[in-house]
């Protein structure tokens, strides 16, 4: 099938170009593989050169990270520091030199690691027509919408309260039987955690009984007890070829386990 | 079927194609440039067998589409030897016997090259990483390892000599 590819200077004009039957082009890895096994659900391409996209900005305590920005920027960016360890875990090095911030929160598991940090950190995700959504809402009407993300915004997380864990069947480059990751502020006492799982369903997901059981917690065997024994609720996780979603449902807490004592083991 | 024009530096040389549309760079670079180094395994971006050099950085040509590469320079294995003269990398894969189906290769090199540029004396860890993405079935990838290694000993002597 042949396909039509549009490219325009301005992401305004990208925007007003998605009708029916097109998809928006970030960085390919998604897109592109599907135009090379035959994808019917599109025969229009559009893509922007806008260079709006391709900024990481610090905006007062907020990081605004443009939808086109790679996962190779996300590591050599000092302002986004603290996502690096995600940001290479996506792919070999050409993969990072090509995927984006903004396709990654489009992508279906095994991948989607990058979104599945962003949930944990409470991002924004800001869209190209001026609206901005919690990335939670982002994700829960994600396949109904026709709009193109212009750049995600999230607080920097103070220091040590961001973590991040992805377990593969390879490494160092391997797709996710699952990835957790989690913001735990508060020190001694964890207060307002934020524990988010990928590819425990169809897009990264919340474990909020988790997070709840965490209120007030220590971090430490006894503390995180309650979390464990309640964070697959709400989680769906599919089969796929790295592992069922039987498996991945029975080592969940035993990697939100070792995430939360921070230990290898 | 609607074509597009496209021109590009391919190797050193501007190069204009028509191309039908959605066709990756890959089917591109092979079937109107008639560059045959990339080669295509996957089409899915996991082997890493088409991996060329855009502006400089490592892509994987097959999940590129040929439209997006207007006015860009792209560089393939075929760019690192100078005539007979192999590139140290070439070299020292020959010599290493890093190379035997040779179907990984070219995205080896290239993979290879964009570390040497950024890292002229990377550690083992930082070749093992920097061809994370290349898949080999032959050697069990200490060979690969081992000959970048030399090869980036050869560079820096060049550079120091």
């Amino acid at each position: 099938m042949s396909i039509t590819v549009e490219t325009y200077a301005t992401l305004a004009e990208a925007t007003s170009a998605m009708r029916d039957k097109t998809q928006f082009l970030g960085g390919g890895t998604m897109v592109v593989r599907g135009i090379n096994y035959g994808a019917q659900d599109y025969n229009r391409v559009v893509r922007s050169t806008d260079a709006a996209l391709r900024g990481i900005r610090n905006e007062g305590n907020q990081i605004s990270i443009g939808a086109g920005v790679t996962m190779s920027q996300i590591m050599a960016s000092s302002s986004t520091d603290f996502l690096a360890p995600v940001a290479r875990l996506v792919g070999g090095p050409a993969i990072r030199n090509m995927a984006t911030a903004g396709g990654n929160l489009f992508v279906r598991p095994p991948y989607g690691d990058f979104g599945t940090a962003l949930l944990a950190l409470d991002a924004n995700v800001q869209m190209s027509d001026g609206q901005s959504l919690p990335i939670e809402r982002f994700y829960a009407q994600r396949d109904s919408q026709r709009g193109i993300v212009a750049a995600i915004l999230l607080p920097r997380p103070a220091h040590g309260v961001f973590r991040f864990r992805k377990v593969t069947r390879t490494k160092p480059k391997g797709a996710s039987v699952l990835s957790i990751a989690a913001t735990l502020p508060g020190g001694s006492r964890i207060t307002e955690a934020r524990i988010a799982f990928g590819a425990m369903g169809p897009t990264p997901l919340r474990a909020k009984e988790a997070e709840q059981a965490l209120e007030g917690a220590s971090l430490d065997a006894t503390g995180i007890q309650r979390a464990l024994d309640t964070c697959l609720n709400g989680l769906d996780p599919s089969d796929d070829s790295l592992a069922s979603g039987w498996y991945r449902r029975a080592v969940a807490p035993v990697h939100l386990r070792r995430l939360l004592l921070g230990k290898e083991s | 079927m609607t074509k597009s024009p496209v021109q590009f530096t391919l190797n050193g040389t501007e190069t204009g194609v028509f191309v039908n549309g959605g066709a990756n760079l890959l089917d591109v670079i092979r079937r109107e440039a008639g560059d045959l180094a990339p080669k295509l395994g996957c089409a899915q971006g996991g082997c890493g067998a088409c991996t060329v050099m855009i502006d400089g950085e490592t892509h994987l040509a097959c999940l590129t589409l040929a439209e997006t590469v207007e006015g860009k320079r792209v560089e393939t294995a075929t760019s690192l030897a100078n005539g007979p003269q192999l590139h140290p990398l070439q070299k020292a894969f020959v010599e290493g016997f890093a190379a035997q189906c040779g179907f990984c290769t070219p995205g080896m090199l290239m993979a290879a090259k964009a570390l040497l540029d950024a890292n002229p004396s990377p550690t083992r860890e930082q070749v093992t990483e920097a061809i994370a993405g290349n898949i080999c079935r032959c050697t069990g990838y200490e060979p690969i390892i081992n000959a970048i290694l030399t090869a980036a000993a050869e560079l820096r002597g060049r550079i120091s000599a």
